[in-house]
């Protein structure tokens, strides 16, 4: 082994000489796991390289959670050096669970905050190298061809118009969807936030399972409108595609990040690349036309195509709402759940009672029923209703002990699960009953 | 049967010392690869969530839960009517081609195989363009006729993407038993009166049932276990995405999703359970050889047009996914529009640029992979069906069980196994590629081994008796009569195992650790996750499949070459 690193010493010194290479040039693979695609993947590594001649980019795609799961099974000998995706509450994990090596970007010019959120983690465990916002994008070809209105708001969404033309991914599997629909809840208070996502959810089309499935299927024009991150719509755009994309009021901006994982191989490697990445060279790379990111330094903005979004200076991002990750991530799990239990599995109900109610309220438009107005407004109210309030959510020791789990709790997750389930099954079968009422009264 | 009474005594004992340690070579492979890498991991299922102790708990919760059951029901609803309509589109395609004297029999044969080809997420997403709600064939009908088809709607979406993908099993494993019937048995009871439909009801379909049951009970399986094609038309009350979506959702060590594995890996099992009684007690050898298969004819004129009819509009149906996936690798931009705007070849010219690693690796996997699994398949076979010892059968139901093995628990079983044992240089054993081929071959062992088990219930014990009567040895037996004889099915295993494996995705997902060794699936996905990367994904897609196609159609001419051989020697 001595002989095999002294050899290998030498062949690199004098490949140093003969080739002229800097003296102080990093060498070999930095290896990261990534939920970026390609696209956004290839442009970085062809940068980095060139920036660090010696040095290769290794990219390994995987989606967040898998990403989260390898690198947790491979803790005991770790063969990546760097974590790269979207969502902070992954790096959270990562970094609850000790995964992931601190570091002091030396990088300068980076603010501390974009929009209300600070770029980087207090404790030095990942840092934001681009910003990303949530809202709404659709395919124009077809709105103008099914007729429906350009939507600016998520409450848009939840009119009789967008019945059936909406998609999202659910949030359980999609890091980015739950961040958009925890800034709903944050934005708008869990009672009211949960009555929007439930009133949009009565016109979606599909639930998909995978981030990108929403905007593939708005850009091939299966659906004509998701919810989606930012760069989803302006990458497409940026292929060609004729979609458009909106930031509605609430909504909020956060970093997508970048750590070193703990233990990894090529530690100097992995310095190396972050310090790229949040360098002006590597900064600009995330204008290209593939990639389209809001860059976290201010001074790059400059050379950003006419209408490209600047978080730093747009009057709409400086509106926009504090996100509290912690409140986040102490019930991410709950969330989920709930989306599932109550909009996930009950899905073909949910539309069809939204449909009967759409139909009322046109019926209404035309002829005043004060019966039919109050069986409407009820089934609405039962639609609503949340089986737990949001103290419970994250303070009520059976529920939280379920969802952690831990020698100490006393109820499994399961027996939550159907509690939810059936308190859905009995509230959507009662607003059903109060819709045909509704529906009959007001003809 | 006579015969095997009156052998000495020697014969009488169990198995050979070859065959036990055989035995131990197969279970050893399976306990290493399969079992304890599965049981790593399903163990949860078996332990409280909270405290880690031994409980059944989590079962109750699973009777209890209203949404399981529906997924439950929905599940054996679907595979049933996969099945069915299965049947329906291969029946004609094995017929035509094996009975009568048909132009280009191999084509339509390699045609027929390449449903199952049709590499992930690139399936779905043609069969979207094509038949989706705003798919070409829904936005001309609303053009047109103003309304619209919901072929991709719910359960029966499912059902018809899952008879179109899976019908190939059924057709491989037909063809090849209707290629080993006995004319003698059809010139019998012609010489009785039987014809037409008559004769191919009682005589040829119930003489090519080991072929047909290995088939549709691969089919009600795959059915059954598959997650992808609901997750992709967004059904969820389905039993397998229940459990994809609790391991990738809830997390690792979330019971319910190994509770719902274990529920789909018992009820595969019993599934074949009854597959294997259907036919036992049945004798479906054959013993003369030599120009077996029936006999062919020329079809008359008007039989012909028909016939022709039939399988073309069969072909254009089951063809119609990869035809999508073309027109998507050469389209510039296709949204909401029946066909592409422009039409452009700069994706083959990004993926031929960018992936040629990617095409050698998935050759190279996949033809290890298929090798080993007709190797341990026949072995497998053999010990099931030619030797007494007690339990044999338990080999067949453990490696079939691989097929219920959903590819995400299987790629963190072996994580978690092997992740531990360090290569010489300090690597983990499970970033050597070796492992992504051990994991496509315990993955796709199951195809394999039905089409061996076919074959082999199709050759009479008698020309092994007799030569070993002659003095052959067991082992010399196995090489000279068997193999030979088993040809056609060992070539119809590997056939679908390569060509299956040649499109794996999610265990390789969890197990790729370094690019250059990745397959080309794992490339596939990764293009298909950007908006710029969609064609070139579908130009990689249209690659796989022609390198698949390729390949099978070769071993279509060989076994036709081999069959004429035979026939004419």
């Amino acid at each position: 082994m001595q002989n095999r690193r002294v050899l290998m010493a030498t062949l690199a010194l004098s490949a140093a000489i003969t080739f002229g290479a800097p003296a102080m040039a990093q060498q070999g693979k930095v290896t990261v796991v990534t939920s970026f695609s390609k696209d956004v993947t290839d442009p970085i590594k062809k940068a980095f390289e060139k920036a660090n001649p010696g040095l290769t980019l290794e990219v390994q795609n995987r989606n967040t959670n898998a990403g989260v799961k390898f690198i947790e099974e491979t803790r005991s000998n770790p063969q990546s050096d760097l974590f790269w995706a979207s969502a902070p509450d992954a790096f959270e994990v990562l970094k609850n669970k000790k995964l992931l090596q601190t570091y002091q970007p030396k990088a300068k010019g980076i603010p501390e905050k974009v929009g209300a959120y600070p770029i980087n983690d207090r404790d030095g465990a990942y840092f934001g190298f681009a910003a990303s916002g949530y809202g709404i994008m659709w395919n124009e070809r077809y709105l103008r061809a099914n007729r429906i209105p350009e939507p600016k708001e998520w409450s848009d969404l939840t009119k009789a118009a967008y019945h059936n033309h909406v998609s999202i991914a659910s949030p359980a599997r999609s890091g980015t969807t739950h961040l958009t629909i925890e800034t709903i809840l944050q934005g708008e208070g869990w009672d009211k936030g949960w009555g929007t996502i439930k009133a949009m959810a009565g016109n979606f089309n599909q639930i998909a399972e995978r981030s990108f499935g929403v905007p593939d299927a708005v850009n091939s024009g299966q659906v004509g409108i998701g919810i989606v991150i930012d760069f989803f719509a302006f990458s497409a755009q940026g292929a060609g595609f004729p979609v458009k994309f909106a930031y509605p009021s609430v909504t909020t901006v956060v970093p997508a990040n970048v750590a070193i994982i703990a233990g990894a191989p090529n530690r100097a490697g992995a310095e190396a690349f972050i310090e790229f990445i949040l360098s002006p060279a590597g900064q600009e790379v995330l204008l290209e036309p593939t990639i389209r990111r809001l860059p976290v330094n201010p001074e790059v903005y400059a050379k950003a195509p006419a209408g490209f979004p600047n978080p730093f200076k747009d009057a709409n991002f400086k509106a926009m709402m504090t996100f509290d990750v912690d409140r986040s991530e102490g019930r991410t799990a709950v969330v989920d759940t709930l989306f599932d239990q109550l909009i996930s599995f009950h899905l073909n109900d949910l539309k069809a009672i939204t449909k009967m109610l759409h139909e009322a309220e046109a019926n209404l438009a035309k002829k005043d029923s004060a019966p039919a107005r109050t069986a409407l407004a009820e089934a609405r109210k039962l639609i609503a209703a949340m089986p737990i309030t949001e103290e419970q959510a994250s303070k009520d020791p059976q529920i939280v002990g379920a969802f952690r789990g831990g020698a100490d709790a006393k109820t499994r997750r399961a027996e939550f699960e159907q509690r939810w389930a059936a308190f859905a099954k009995e509230n959507y079968a009662k607003a059903k009953t109060l819709a045909e009422q509704a529906v009959a009264q007001s003809r | 049967m006579q015969a095997a009474r009156s052998l000495p005594a020697p014969r009488m004992a169990l198995a050979t010392p070859g065959q036990w340690l055989t035995i131990l070579g197969i279970a050893a492979f399976l306990g290493l690869f399969l079992v304890i890498p599965v049981a790593m991991v399903i163990l949860v299922a078996f332990q409280d969530p909270n405290t880690g102790a031994l409980t059944l708990v989590n079962f109750a919760d699973f009777a209890r839960n209203e949404l399981f059951l529906r997924s439950f029901a929905n599940s054996l609803y679907v595979s049933g009517m996969s099945v069915v309509w299965a049947t329906l589109l291969a029946l004609p395609l094995a017929y035509f081609t094996t009975r009568f004297e048909f132009r280009g029999a191999a084509i339509i044969q390699t045609l027929g195989v390449i449903p199952l080809i049709m590499p992930p997420f690139a399936g779905a997403i043609a069969m979207q363009l094509l038949f989706g709600q705003n798919g070409s064939i829904n936005l001309l009908l609303d053009e047109w006729f103003a309304f619209k088809l919901p072929f991709m709607d719910g359960l029966n979406g499912v059902i018809f993407v899952q008879s179109v993908h899976y019908f190939p099993f059924i057709l491989i494993n037909l063809t090849a038993s209707l290629r080993n019937i006995d004319r003698s048995m059809e010139e019998a009871a012609q010489n009785l009166g039987a014809s037409g439909f008559r004769l191919f009801r009682r005589i040829v379909f119930p003489l090519a049932m080991p072929g047909y049951i290995a088939g549709a009970s691969l089919v009600f399986i795959k059915v059954f276990d598959d997650l992808a094609t609901p997750l992709l038309l967004n059904v969820k009350d389905m039993l397998a995405p229940q459990a994809y979506l609790r391991i990738t959702s809830v997390g690792l060590n979330d019971p319910m999703g190994y509770v719902i594995s274990v529920v789909l890996i018992v009820f595969s099992i019993l599934s074949l359970f009854i597959a294997t009684q259907a036919t036992r007690g049945r004798d479906y050898a054959t013993v003369q050889r030599g120009g077996g298969g029936l006999s062919k004819r020329p079809l008359r004129p008007l039989d012909a047009v028909m016939a022709y009819g039939v399988i073309l509009l069969i072909l254009a149906l089951v063809l119609a996914p990869h035809i999508g996936l073309f027109l998507l690798s050469i389209a510039t931009i296709w949204s909401f529009s029946p066909l592409p705007d422009g039409y452009t070849l700069a994706h083959y010219s990004r993926v031929l640029a960018e992936s040629g690693q990617f095409i050698w690796n998935t050759l190279l996997y996949a033809t290890l992979a298929g090798l080993i699994g007709i190797g341990i398949g026949t072995a497998i076979s053999y010990i099931v069906l030619r030797t007494r010892i007690p339990g044999r059968e338990w080999l067949d139901y453990v490696a079939s069980a691989a097929l219920a093995v959903p590819g995400v628990v299987l790629g963190i079983g072996y994580l978690r196994t092997y992740f531990g044992i360090p290569l010489p240089g300090g690597q983990p054993l499970t970033s050597f590629w070796i492992i992504i081929v051990i994991a496509l071959a315990v993955r796709r062992l199951p195809y394999a081994l039905r089409a061996c088990m076919a074959a082999m219930q199709q050759i009479s014990v008698s020309l092994e008796e007799a030569a070993e009567n002659l003095g052959a040895t067991k082992s010399s037996t196995i090489r000279r009569i068997v193999m030979p004889l088993m040809t056609g099915g060992l070539l119809a295993g590997f056939v679908t195992s390569f060509a299956t494996a040649a499109v794996e995705l999610s265990a390789t997902m969890m197990l790729v650790q370094n690019t250059a060794d990745a397959p080309l699936a794992y490339g596939l996905y990764v293009f298909m996750q950007s908006p710029a990367g969609r064609g070139a994904g579908a130009a990689l897609g249209i690659i796989a499949v022609l390198i698949v196609g390729i390949s099978t159609y070769l071993s279509q001419s060989l076994a036709e070459r081999d069959r004429r051989a035979k026939a004419g020697g």
